[in-house]
């Protein structure tokens, strides 16, 4: 119908399977994030650490390249190779988190705008998974996804024997990326929905990481004790990549309290949203 | 008609406190009121009806499904226009209507064709690509109701819709709910506490007071039974008038010496009632078709309330 025609009219049309639903409010929020032209700049930039990488796995296996340099080999692809790589881009994904996550929910909090939400076909595991999509892709492009690619690159290029001893590194490479992102995520989620202003949720964020990694050397130092690491979260993500890259690394915590803590926060989180996270709060009167 | 809403026995409850008790209703209008003083209870009633709220008792259906087990299909038929101020304001109107109407199941392309032509149907055609952030609240309200319809609902819940609107703004939105109800292709629920609005749209109303259902009307039918109801002023004296006017079929009831009510019967002329007058030389003074407006109906619903409480 033309739009002069000034009448209203039904829809009987097609529509579009209910699962699809939460799909649209992550495009929503992508076409929303990549209107900051900084954050495209950041995210480009994320990937100059896997491209320098993966030029050296290829200059490592070129012997023609090596010998110009005189040199036998330039670095060793080992499991070691593949913990550093996903700590440096953590790093970067948590810059992306703080710069993305804070702006996924607040807004639609600020705008009173979650009735328009919940009261169509879709639920509240169905928004909260679609906001969390954004960060989940955004932070897999540049952690397991580059992390794989890197593997499968010194796999074809190592051959048979690296494969068959390495093999292992591969689950280990997507679920060491997983539980990062999963506690990015969901933190970033949760503080989002529980902080109204953008800025302020992005400080709380940072705040979560820096303090409680403070507040656990401190109570390291009052109590006499090693379970203040347990408040350090960066700490206890270290411990559990460390684990699953089978590398030394000086924790007080044990791997399992690592992701025993590590999924406990991400519950909490999850808490967080789910007291947030609907169309009216009933406030007790 | 099918009934669109039946409350059977509805209850909701906060922190032990009762904020709706024992609703019981069938309501089946096309434009269907929702009544009461603030605080009575209509937007949680509301609220409930879309599954925002737990039902503590009993339970209610929108179109036969039921709000505590369907609440994904009585969403998909319904479209609701809240109360409270609520947008995205970075958003241009064309994207967010566009968005709700995706979000409501319109693949990409029909939700941006609808979405254009709800804004130019609300009448924010023009204002369209400017951002909602900058709209008055005379245009927030227009978007809300834009968003409310893009998908086509059976249902549109309107919770105070002409709130804070100035008069022109007021009939634009009285004006498009007629529309809307007289187009046949969906029906409404109105939730007020401006008896006006409620009057002017209106075929059904329910009213609440502190949570409880204290009257129901089917205004359509009380219009028809008022149109046969005279308040009559006399002059002369002849206490066998009212008798005499009740020997032409009317119901009489005197209120003083010189005034009496009358209920007229369906096939009563005027003209025997100037000749009763005449013959008994009778001076009418005064001859009134008196209605019972939206506004006695609540008055009265609100005193018996108050009676029996």
């Amino acid at each position: 119908m033309a739009v002069h025609k000034r009448s209203y009219r039904g829809y009987s049309g097609q529509l579009t399977p209910l699962w699809s639903r939460c799909l649209i409010i992550t495009r929503y929020a992508f076409k929303n994030v990549f209107q900051w032209k900084l954050l495209i700049s950041f995210f480009v930039a994320c990937f100059i650490f896997p491209l320098s990488c993966a030029v050296f796995i290829y200059v490592n296996h070129n012997m023609r390249l090596l010998s110009m340099f005189g040199i036998s080999s330039l670095l060793n692809v080992d499991p070691g190779f593949f913990f550093h790589f996903l700590r440096v881009q953590g790093t970067l994904g948590f810059i992306l988190t703080a710069l993305v996550g804070p702006g996924l929910v607040s807004p639609d909090l600020a705008n009173n705008a979650l009735p328009l939400y919940f009261c169509r076909p879709l639920s509240r595991a169905s928004y909260v998974a679609g906001k969390m999509l954004v960060l989940v892709s955004l932070l897999s492009l540049i952690t397991w996804v580059p992390g794989l690619l890197l593997f499968l690159l010194q796999s074809i290029l190592a051959g048979g024997s690296w494969i068959q001893a390495n093999l292992w590194l591969a689950p280990n490479i997507f679920l060491g990326s997983g539980i990062e992102i999963l506690v990015f995520s969901m933190l970033a989620l949760a503080l989002s929905a529980w902080i109204k202003r953008k800025l302020a949720a992005g400080a709380a964020l940072l705040a979560v990481f820096f303090f409680g990694a403070g507040l656990g050397q401190a109570a390291n130092a009052v109590l006499a004790t090693h379970e203040g690491g347990l408040l350090n979260l960066g700490e206890l993500i270290n411990t559990v990549q460390a684990h699953l890259f089978r590398q030394p690394w000086r924790s007080a915590i044990s791997g399992g309290s690592a992701w025993t803590m590590l999924l406990a926060v991400s519950a909490f989180c999850l808490w967080l949203l789910a007291r947030k996270v609907r169309a009216y709060e009933v406030v007790r009167g | 008609m099918a009934p669109v809403i039946e409350l059977e026995g509805l209850g909701v409850r906060f922190w032990q406190r009762n904020i709706l008790q024992d609703l019981r209703c069938t309501l089946s209008g096309r434009a269907i009121g929702l009544l009461g003083p603030n605080g009575a209870g209509k937007s949680t009633l509301i609220n409930t009806l879309l599954g925002f709220y737990p039902v503590a008792s009993g339970t209610a259906r929108v179109y036969g499904y039921d709000i505590r087990t369907q609440t994904k299909q009585i969403r998909s038929l319904t479209g609701y226009m809240p109360e409270i101020d609520c947008f995205i304001a970075h958003m241009t109107a064309v994207s967010f209507i566009r968005m709700m109407g995706e979000l409501s199941g319109l693949p990409s392309s029909a939700a941006l064709e609808r979405a254009h032509e709800v804004l130019f149907y609300v009448g924010l055609g023009e204002a369209r690509y400017r951002k909602l952030g900058t709209y008055s609240l005379g245009m927030r309200q227009l978007a809300k109701l834009a968003q409310a319809i893009v998908h086509g609902p059976k249902l549109v819940i309107l919770d105070e819709p002409t709130n804070g609107l100035d008069p022109p703004g007021r009939q634009r939105m009285i004006r498009l709910i007629h529309e809307m109800r007289d187009s046949g292709e969906l029906q409404i629920l109105l939730c007020s506490h401006l008896l006006r609005d409620v009057e002017e749209t209106c075929d059904e109303v329910l009213i609440l007071k502190a949570g409880r259902q204290v009257h129901y009307a089917n205004l359509e039918e009380e219009r028809r039974t008022n149109k046969r109801f005279l308040e009559l002023e006399t002059t002369g004296n002849d206490a066998g008038f009212a008798e005499a006017v009740e020997n032409l079929g009317c119901a009489c009831a005197v209120t003083s010496a010189k005034r009496m009510k009358v209920v007229l019967p369906e096939s009563f002329v005027m003209r025997d009632l100037y000749r009763l007058a005449e013959e008994r030389n009778i001076q009418i003074r005064r001859l009134n078709y008196r209605r019972d407006s939206l506004e006695d109906i609540f008055l009265k619903a609100m005193e018996n309330a108050n009676g029996r409480s």
